[in-house]
């Protein structure tokens, strides 16, 4: 059985080649080149981590599970985690820990006192127990990225489906995106409230910012409608592009509800159908007298 | 008949459906559909493969860039080792579902597209081949 305690001796009286090989390994991978760190930043970390690393040797043994490696796996634990946020690889986070392994290395074979039997020995304790670290930073790496994704998928759902009220009793519902099936509940939901909540008579959904229309989507969109009308609102879907609706006509799929072809033309059958109308009040009055108002809003 | 460029991807959650319609509408520029075209292949890669995931167990999805003497085309392969379809002719019919969908996929999916074939057998698995030309 190798005693790993000497490597922990190794590290202490040869920190300082073994920190500037290793940074300058690390440098050579391109650690730096990503501009996402600096030099000092890096030098400290290494740094830092050389040190837990050789507390855990001196007591853990070659167990990198061992309770003496917790500092270096939490530092691990949190330089993966920032990482991971600052956009590096999965690659150029793992370099920290593997690009490790031949500095060590090359301390154990340069070292007269090891016998050629002990160096190998040695040298592969500490090849496991870097490939452990290794693993255990990216795990922590991959749960991390996990985590982000998430995160913006429940932005994404709740920031994309805001229910705009154009009108007493008139709501927009413009839907940007794919309507998986996820987000088609939060759509769906915030839409039938606001219906309650605001006593609405017409919804118009858009969907000019929905990529593709396919039966799923499609089925969404009915079952949408079909609730809506339960709670008491009527809905006209706008926003049909032309090649849209070329292909729903081949797939088969017919949204029995009514159509326009712009929110603009949805909102003035909608203002139509509550007994409202938009006049030209200004061209009127520019008409009457006889001379155009060049450049006004009407 | 030369293949310009391919690309696959494998489908195992509805996420990777999404990814599937990006692929398809990556390589139906590459290829230079316009956007009709576009549209009606990335809708049937869609459908195709949401099906492969809904009643295949997830699958493999493959693209290819084709060209021929004057024309360019897509085609695209959907292969997955799930039950397969026990009667392919009612599978392709409208409204025909064992599922909680309209029954509108795979029709839709041949409709949408200027080929198409399906081998399915029984306990061996589907494997839907479409292209679309310019
Ligand atoms: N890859 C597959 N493996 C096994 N069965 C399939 C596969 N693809 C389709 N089927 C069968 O064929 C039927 C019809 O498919 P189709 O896509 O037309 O309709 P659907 O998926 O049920 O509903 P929709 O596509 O309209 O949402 C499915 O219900 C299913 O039984
Ligand atoms: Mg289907």
């Amino acid at each position: 059985m190798v005693d790993v305690g000497t490597i922990a001796e190794l590290v202490a009286s040869g920190e300082a080649a073994i920190l500037s090989e290793w940074i300058d390994l690390q440098k050579k991978v391109g650690t730096l080149q990503t501009g996402r760190i600096t030099e000092n930043e890096l030098v400290a970390q290494s740094r830092e981590f050389l040190h837990r690393l050789r507390d855990g040797l001196a007591r853990g043994g070659s167990d990198s599970s061992d309770a003496a490696y917790g500092p270096a796996r939490q530092m691990l634990a949190d330089l993966s985690r920032s990482r991971a946020l600052q956009g590096f690889s999965p690659t150029e986070t793992a370099t920290f820990i593997f690009s490790l392994k031949q500095p060590l290395f090359n301390v154990l074979n340069r070292n007269a006192a090891l016998s050629p039997v002990q160096a190998a020995d040695l040298t592969w304790a500490v090849t496991l127990l870097l490939d452990e670290l290794g693993l255990f930073t990216l795990e922590i790496f991959q749960k991390s990225r996990e985590e982000v994704i998430v995160r913006q998928q429940r932005e994404i759902a709740e920031l994309s489906t805001p229910v705009v009220k154009l009108w007493d009793g008139i709501l927009a519902l413009p839907l940007i995106g794919t309507l998986d099936s996820q987000r088609t509940q939060v759509v769906m939901e915030n839409l039938l409230q606001t219906v309650v909540d605001v006593e609405a008579e017409i919804a118009i959904i858009d969907i000019t910012g929905v990529p593709t229309v396919d039966t799923l989507t499609a089925q969404h969109l009915l079952k949408t409608v079909a609730a809506a009308r339960l709670m008491g609102a009527d809905c006209i879907i706008s926003g049909i592009r032309p090649q849209i609706a070329q292909t729903m006509v081949h797939l088969g799929v017919e949204l029995n509800v009514v159509s326009k072809a712009t929110l603009a033309d949805a909102f003035a059958m909608a203002l139509e159908r509550t007994g409202r109308a938009v006049t030209k009040r200004k061209a009127a009055a520019a008409a009457a007298k006889g001379k155009p108002i060049a450049g006004k809003v009407e | 008949m030369p293949t310009l460029r391919t690309d696959r991807l494998e489908i195992r959650s509805s996420d990777d459906v999404v990814r599937v319609r990006q692929m398809a509408r990556a390589m139906a520029l590459e290829t230079g559909l316009g956007l009709v075209d576009q549209t009606k292949i990335i809708t049937a890669a869609s459908e195709l493969a949401r099906n492969m995931l809904d009643y295949g167990g997830g699958g493999l999805v493959l693209a290819e860039v084709l060209e021929q003497p004057g024309r360019r085309g897509l085609r695209l392969t959907f292969e997955d080792k799930g039950p397969g379809i026990a009667d392919v002719e009612a599978a392709l019919k409208d409204g025909f579902t064992t599922g909680k969908g309209m029954g509108l996929g795979l029709g839709g999916a041949k409709r949408l597209s200027n080929e198409f074939s399906i081998d399915s057998r029984p306990g061996a698995g589907t494997k839907v081949v479409i292209a679309r030309w310019k």
